[in-house]
């Protein structure tokens, strides 16, 4: 595991800090250079975070383009998070949780009929926040966005290990209360979150709780 | 891998290393992928052929069946919990998942530059910019991509992550039985694998042998896999059901 980082930034001068509650989406400007942080307030809580070019958002964080240049299929301090150009859309600077992942995505009621049970259709997932988010989030909205931007994610906090024999497991969280990562913009960036609404699998210990999104100016 | 009748046999078409191809391939038919050199890739993409917007979701499809490599008995998910195409017969035994297209600037990169003006059709040519060529043919762009298969190409992770490209894992002969649950619109280049070290830039030609296989049927080896790939057929008959 990776070393962890801390940041020296304080949450008093931030010029944003909300709470995203339980299951509910998020969406937000973070400007070149502004320094973005997502906080675990109770622990084991999976954050399903897309990254668009804000100016243009055909370019958008691309999961296969992140793995292939670092060579490496998890996310901590140093990370350059990839756009579908190739261009550094983000720079991980801080990680008090040490792994996210690149592969889970977002879970939706179609893929709950087939991982679970057909009748789980009516639960609430990270699709339908996203689609929300569309119709509703006017920086989403304004943007002329559709289904189609809606492309593989990170899911930060989020335990999916990878075995040398291709096995993949969803695990228990490594994430606890408090734990945070945080990132500059290296371009101006729109961030849609789906705080994951998942309850059949150890993704947010069977238990959604909310996060904290803050952004500091440059300094 | 068995051989093909002659009489289940629709067409045959070669790929040559490095080019892009697309075409609808109906509920029932199957595409065997032979690799004529050994060590080729194919880059491939599927869109439900009718509703374009249904594409083949890397994640679900991954966590559905709890690995990240494909091999026999492996389907691909769409974004709509429906089964698009299986795994039905393989020699190769490992096709990545996760290392998505080669790009324009990463075989300039790793091959040296080429122009079609001095080297006409020998110009190199990345996976990337030939999946987007093909897409646009059938009125897709760049928001309609999302992370790809690469048949015939072993990428492993290690403990901490790293991944790790295995030299010589596709001999020449090999080959790859898909087959599609729906009206496939299949979308594929043959350039090099982004992880691939070669130092010379020489894709494979890949061999396409369309045939008929049939819908699966009830002991099919993708429907047992696991009892996520049985809910997931059962999501594709309904699709169909009239």
């Amino acid at each position: 595991m990776t070393a962890l980082i801390e940041s020296k930034l304080s949450p008093d001068t931030a010029i944003l800090n909300e709470v995203c509650k339980a299951g509910d989406p998020w969406s937000g400007i973070v400007k070149k250079g502004q320094i973005f942080r997502i906080l675990d307030l109770e622990g084991n809580q999976a954050v399903d975070t897309l990254f668009y070019n804000a100016d243009n958002p055909e370019e958008r964080y691309s999961t296969s383009d992140t793995v292939q240049r670092q060579g490496k299929v998890y996310l901590t301090t140093g990370s350059v998070l990839y756009s579908n150009e190739g261009r550094a859309m983000m720079t991980i600077v801080a990680d008090t949780c040490g792994r996210h992942d690149t592969l889970g995505g977002a879970c939706s009621a179609e893929s709950n009929t087939v991982r679970y049970d057909l009748a789980k259709r009516p639960m609430h997932s990270c699709r339908d926040s996203f689609m929300h988010a569309i119709q509703n989030s006017p920086c989403v909205h304004d943007r002329d966005m559709s289904k189609r931007d809606i492309t593989a994610n990170i899911n930060f906090f989020m335990n999916v290990p990878v075995s040398e024999n291709g096995a993949l497991t969803f695990a228990d969280g490594i994430s606890g209360p408090g734990k945070y990562v945080e990132m500059r913009a290296e371009m101006d960036i729109l961030v849609l979150i789906s705080n994951c609404p998942q309850l059949n699998n150890p993704c947010n210990g069977y238990n959604p709780t909310p996060v904290q999104l803050l952004i500091w100016n440059s300094n | 891998m068995k051989s093909l009748k002659s009489d289940q046999i629709l067409w045959e078409e070669k790929v040559p290393g490095g080019c892009h191809w697309s075409g609808l391939m109906r509920r029932g038919s199957a595409l065997r992928f032979t690799d004529l050199q050994g060590g080729a890739n194919v880059a491939l993409m599927l869109f439900n052929a009718e509703d374009k917007l249904e594409r083949y979701n890397m994640s679900d499809t991954l966590k559905a069946q709890h690995t990240a490599f494909f091999t026999t008995g492996n389907v691909c998910y769409s974004d709509m919990g429906r089964v698009m195409a299986s795994v039905i017969g393989d020699d190769v035994g490992w096709h990545d998942a996760m290392c998505g297209l080669s790009d324009a600037a990463l075989i300039e990169r790793k091959y040296g530059k080429t122009h079609y003006q001095e080297q006409r059709n020998e110009m190199y040519r990345n996976a990337k910019d030939g999946i987007l060529v093909e897409m646009g043919k059938h009125g897709l762009g760049k928001r309609d991509l999302m992370p790809n298969l690469n048949l015939f190409s072993k990428v492993t992770a290690n403990e901490v992550g790293e991944l790790h490209y295995q030299v010589g894992h596709s001999k020449a002969g090999n080959s790859v039985d898909i087959r599609f649950d729906m009206n496939v619109l299949v979308v594929l280049s043959t350039a090099p694998h982004p992880l691939d070290p070669a130092t010379k830039y020489a894709p494979a030609d890949v061999l396409l042998t369309a045939w008929h296989a049939g819908i699966a049927g009830d002991d099919d080896v993708c429907r047992q896999h696991c009892e996520q790939n049985q809910r997931g057929f059962i999501n594709t008959t309904r699709y169909y059901a009239n």
